[in-house]
């Protein structure tokens, strides 16, 4: 015990008086929510729009009015001719028109139908559709105010309800992403780093030829980082709920095990690099390209697994930060219990298992 | 002034804040010399040397290196030396041959220059069959007796060897000697830096640097009398110990 | 026997790093293995440190075999990388104190045996080891290797890119270990430390050339040296090469050491003959030939 205790106060120096290694356990876990949370986001905030309207009767004012009032969009100028449409957009300022036609308010009483037409910009297709969903809802919203009294014979609506994050607030899809990559980030390449340099400087061959059996090396390696990285989780859980307002509707208690379970699992990962690393400089990129872009790509962390390709969705299986985003997003969006992921936490408790055990298998005990 | 000192320094000092590295050093290097510039690690002799070769300015003092003044023609004296160290020699991953050609065109030779000279090379040291291997395949004692070689590729006046020769074996080593030797007989000077006390006995003259001063300066022959010792390391002792 | 090693050989793919090598370390004794770069050192340290396994031949340190009992090995061997392997990050207390506390014992218990070494690096030990010279980090090292009282000490080219008086005040401490009964295996590329060792093994190539004391392996040496000196080391060494008679021409210091292949052989015949090549200033004079000349008849 004295010796463990000795081997982790001896990590606890090297993190410690290293500054880059610092910055990385540290500095980037919250730079990277701050990063996601504000600057990364799907919503549309203030976004600047013309208007074209060639009958500029009641109708059209009143509706113009309420998409001025609403805090999606600013109307930054009017225009007089369909000919200027395009050098508005070339200039860059605003990112749709909308182009209300030729009495629009006669139209829709006499035809009961008029048509405004959106015109977006999209060089960034995902703010284009997002922009013409916003209008749409806004569009419709009057037509309810406006056929209040009058009771249409057939009709269907749609009420659509948006549950577990209803504002559709980007920032409750990030969280668990990044809460992945970072205790992956810091667990995997940390450790994996701070093996291999031992190797590097080759105070190994002095811990190889010291009666400290191999998992006490091993152990004595992690624990610093199953610290740091529980601290880590917990500081981005503070931050997303007191910057952020996410609720976390689930229970901490499950939340924190479930981490664990996964900082583990990554720190497994990490001992399995090192093995079959001889330099700090190839632990890193093994680390990144090995890890962390899968972690990113496959995860479905930013792009949705159903709707990839059937391989990379076999792929992704494999993928232990898969499965323990669907099990943070239960707990802390749905507010689920053990009872709903208990086949997602066995997965990622069998990888790691299978992790700890190839991992010792591997790690020598010898120079080869 | 004569035409004969290649290497002239009287008063160079070299300072990092408050740290004097180098402590007004002066000595003079004749055309064809084999001089050793002797001291423990630190004691400011890969400081010194940088300076001789341009790549460090001098906080005061002076010094012409192959009659080029340090401070204002550092780029001249760049293009008259050669320049070996074991630290970095030649591309572990280009053969012998390429490594040739390539330190051949860096120092401007002209294409029928590098191929004349190669080929004047492998001849010399009996290169034939290892031309087209890998520099990184090689024995260290080849290696460096090959990097010696290239650093004198373009006739330099003046070639700086740090820490050439560690490590090798006694034969090799010997090898890399007589390779000096025939470069000073050619009028080549030679300046060696070491660490390594019985390398020493090797030169024609050395210096012996403690903590950024020349303490002793003359043949190995006059500074073994003047300290009473057996071999140059017990004279380094003596003077190490005050 | 301390330490005992019979016809190991180890290959790395297809270079033979050591071929058939021998040899045996009684209780208490300094030996020592000198060879230049890649001949095979390392190799032959790790393996006795139970870090490599030999591919053939066994060898035993302590009395235990180092493939089956490594593990007993790993407690009772003190062993010094090349490069003086120290945590750069950590200060000379917290270096020392961690090698003390993962063998399973304390400063304090052991500090008879490193006393005289530490007390030289005492005064910096709030400093990191990254920070320290090239002696006082060897000083460190040893101090490290040292502090679970081990019964043998492996030390692989501990002098190496270590001052002249770093080097001497090292060897005098390895004789004061070794009046404490620890068996003492050092490696050093450099020739002139090896008759400070009790015992020598000369390798070269992976192969040892030859086992015995300083004193008798320069006994052993089969010509009698001349050390030859002239006006120019260049034209002298060129001379003596082509001079039918000579058996060896190796330039050492000042001199080139000469031997001649004939039994009367006569200074005055190779001094006229100098002569006519143009030399001034000759003096030839017999002198003892030392390890590093035989070491160089050996590997001829």
């Amino acid at each position: 015990m004295k010796r463990f205790i000795g081997f982790v106060k001896k990590e606890f120096y090297h993190i410690f008086r290293d500054r880059r290694s610092l910055f990385i356990l540290f500095g980037m876990p919250i730079a990277q929510i701050l990063l996601f949370g504000f600057a990364i986001t799907n919503e549309i905030n203030n976004v600047d729009i013309a208007i074209l309207d060639h009958s500029k009767d009641a109708t059209t004012k009143e509706i113009i009015n309420k998409i001025a009032a609403s805090k999606y969009f600013s109307i930054k100028q009017m225009v007089t001719r369909e000919a200027d449409i395009a050098s508005v957009f070339q200039k860059g300022h605003v990112k749709a028109v909308l182009n209300f036609e030729k009495d629009f308010s006669k139209n829709l009483i006499k035809e009961h139908k008029a048509t405004i037409q959106i015109i977006t910009d999209a060089t960034d297709p995902n703010t284009a559709n997002t922009i013409s969903n916003y209008v749409n809802a806004i569009l419709q919203q009057y037509q309810k105010e406006v056929n209040k009294e009058i009771i249409i014979a057939y009709q269907i609506v749609t009420e659509t309800r948006m549950v577990y994050n209803p504002e559709l607030k980007s920032v409750y899809m990030f969280v668990p992403g990044v809460m992945t990559i970072i205790l992956m980030l810091v667990s995997a390449m940390m450790t994996s780093i701070s093996i291999t340099r031992e190797k590097e400087l080759g105070t190994m061959e002095i811990l190889l030829v010291s009666p400290l059996k191999p998992f006490q090396v091993i152990i004595g390696k992690v624990f610093p980082y199953i610290f740091l990285s529980v601290i880590n989780a917990v500081v981005i859980v503070v931050l997303s709920i007191f910057i952020f307002n996410m609720p976390i509707q689930g229970s901490l208690l499950l939340l924190a095990l479930e981490s664990v379970l996964f900082i583990i699992s990554a720190l497994a990962l990490g001992i399995l690099i090192s093995t079959i690393s001889a330099t700090q400089q190839t632990a890193m990129m093994i680390s990144l390209m090995g890890l962390m872009l899968p972690v990113i790509l496959l995860s479905g962390f930013i792009f949705p697994i159903s709707s990839m390709p059937i391989p990379l969705q076999v792929i992704s299986n494999i993928i232990p930060a898969k499965w323990f985003i669907i099990i943070i997003k239960g707990i802390m969006l749905k507010g689920v219990g053990l009872q709903y992921i208990w086949k997602e936490t066995l997965v990622l408790f069998g990888m790691t298992v299978f992790f700890i055990a190839l991992s010792i298998k591997k790690y020598k005990i010898r120079l080869e | 002034m004569s035409d004969n000192k290649v290497i002239q320094v009287e008063g160079l000092t070299k300072m990092f804040g408050d740290f004097t590295a180098v402590n007004a050093i002066t000595f003079e290097v004749e055309k064809g010399e084999i001089f050793g510039f002797l001291g423990a690690n630190g004691a400011g002799k890969t400081t010194a040397m940088k300076m001789l070769i341009g790549i460090s300015n001098p906080t005061s003092g002076k010094a012409k290196v192959a009659g080029f003044d340090v401070f204002t023609e550092a780029e001249n004296i760049k293009r008259n030396i050669g320049y070996m160290s074991q630290k970095f020699a030649l591309y572990d991953d280009l053969t012998v041959k390429e490594n040739i050609t390539f330190f051949g065109g860096i120092y401007g030779l002209s294409r029928k220059k590098i191929k004349e000279k190669s080929d004047a090379l492998i001849k010399e040291l009996g290169l034939d069959e290892i031309a087209n291997q890998l520099v990184g395949s090689l024995p260290l004692g080849w290696k460096q007796k090959i990097s010696f070689s290239v650093s004198l590729l373009h006739d330099p006046k003046i070639v700086f060897l740090d820490e050439p020769t560690g490590g090798v074996d006694p034969i090799t080593r010997r090898q890399f000697w007589e390779l000096i030797y025939k470069a000073a007989h050619l009028g080549t000077t030679v300046f060696v830096t070491t660490h390594y006390m019985d390398e020493a006995e090797y030169c024609d003259r050395v210096s012996i640097m403690v903590n950024g001063k020349i303490e002793a300066l003359g043949t190995p022959k006059k500074l073994k009398e003047q300290f009473n010792a057996a071999n140059m390391n017990d004279v380094f002792l003596k003077l190490a110990r005050g | 026997m301390s330490i005992s090693v019979q016809h190991i050989s180890k290959s790395y793919k297809n270079v033979k790093a050591l071929q058939n090598i021998s040899f045996e370390v009684k209780e208490g004794e300094l030996f020592g293995l000198i060879g230049p770069d890649g001949a095979g050192k390392t190799t032959l340290f790790r393996i006795l440190t139970t870090l490599l396994i030999a591919n053939e031949g066994t060898a035993t340190v302590a009395g235990f075999n180092v493939v089956l009992d490594y593990k007993n090995i790993r407690n009772s061997v003190g062993y010094m990388p090349g490069k003086f392997s120290l945590y750069q990050d950590l200060t000379v207390e917290e270096n020392l104190n961690f090698f003390a506390t993962i063998f399973g014992t304390t400063i304090a218990e052991n500090y008879d045996l490193i006393k005289e070494i530490y007390v030289q690096i005492e005064p910096f030990k709030d400093r990191r080891a990254g920070k320290l010279s090239g002696g006082m980090k060897q000083k460190l090292a040893l101090c490290c290797a040292l502090i679970h009282k081990p019964k043998v000490l492996f030390l692989d080219e501990p002098t190496t890119g270590v001052d002249p008086v770093s080097r001497k005040e090292f060897w005098e401490m390895l004789k004061r270990l070794q009046q404490k009964d620890i068996t003492i295996l050092v490696s050093t590329p450099y020739m002139d430390e090896a008759e400070l060792c009790d015992r020598i093994a000369l390798i070269q190539n992976g192969e040892i050339l030859e086992i015995d004391t300083p004193a008798e392996i320069v006994k052993h040496y089969p010509k009698k040296m001349y050390n030859v000196r002239g006006d120019n080391m260049y034209k002298l060494i060129e001379s003596l090469k082509a001079y039918e008679h000579q058996y060896s021409v190796y330039p050492f210091g000042e001199f080139v050491h000469y031997t001649d292949h004939r039994t009367d052989f006569d200074t005055e015949s190779l001094k006229d003959y100098l002569k006519t090549k143009g030399l001034t200033d000759i003096t030839i004079a017999t002198t003892q030939p030392t390890i590093e000349d035989t070491f160089m008849e050996l590997a001829k």
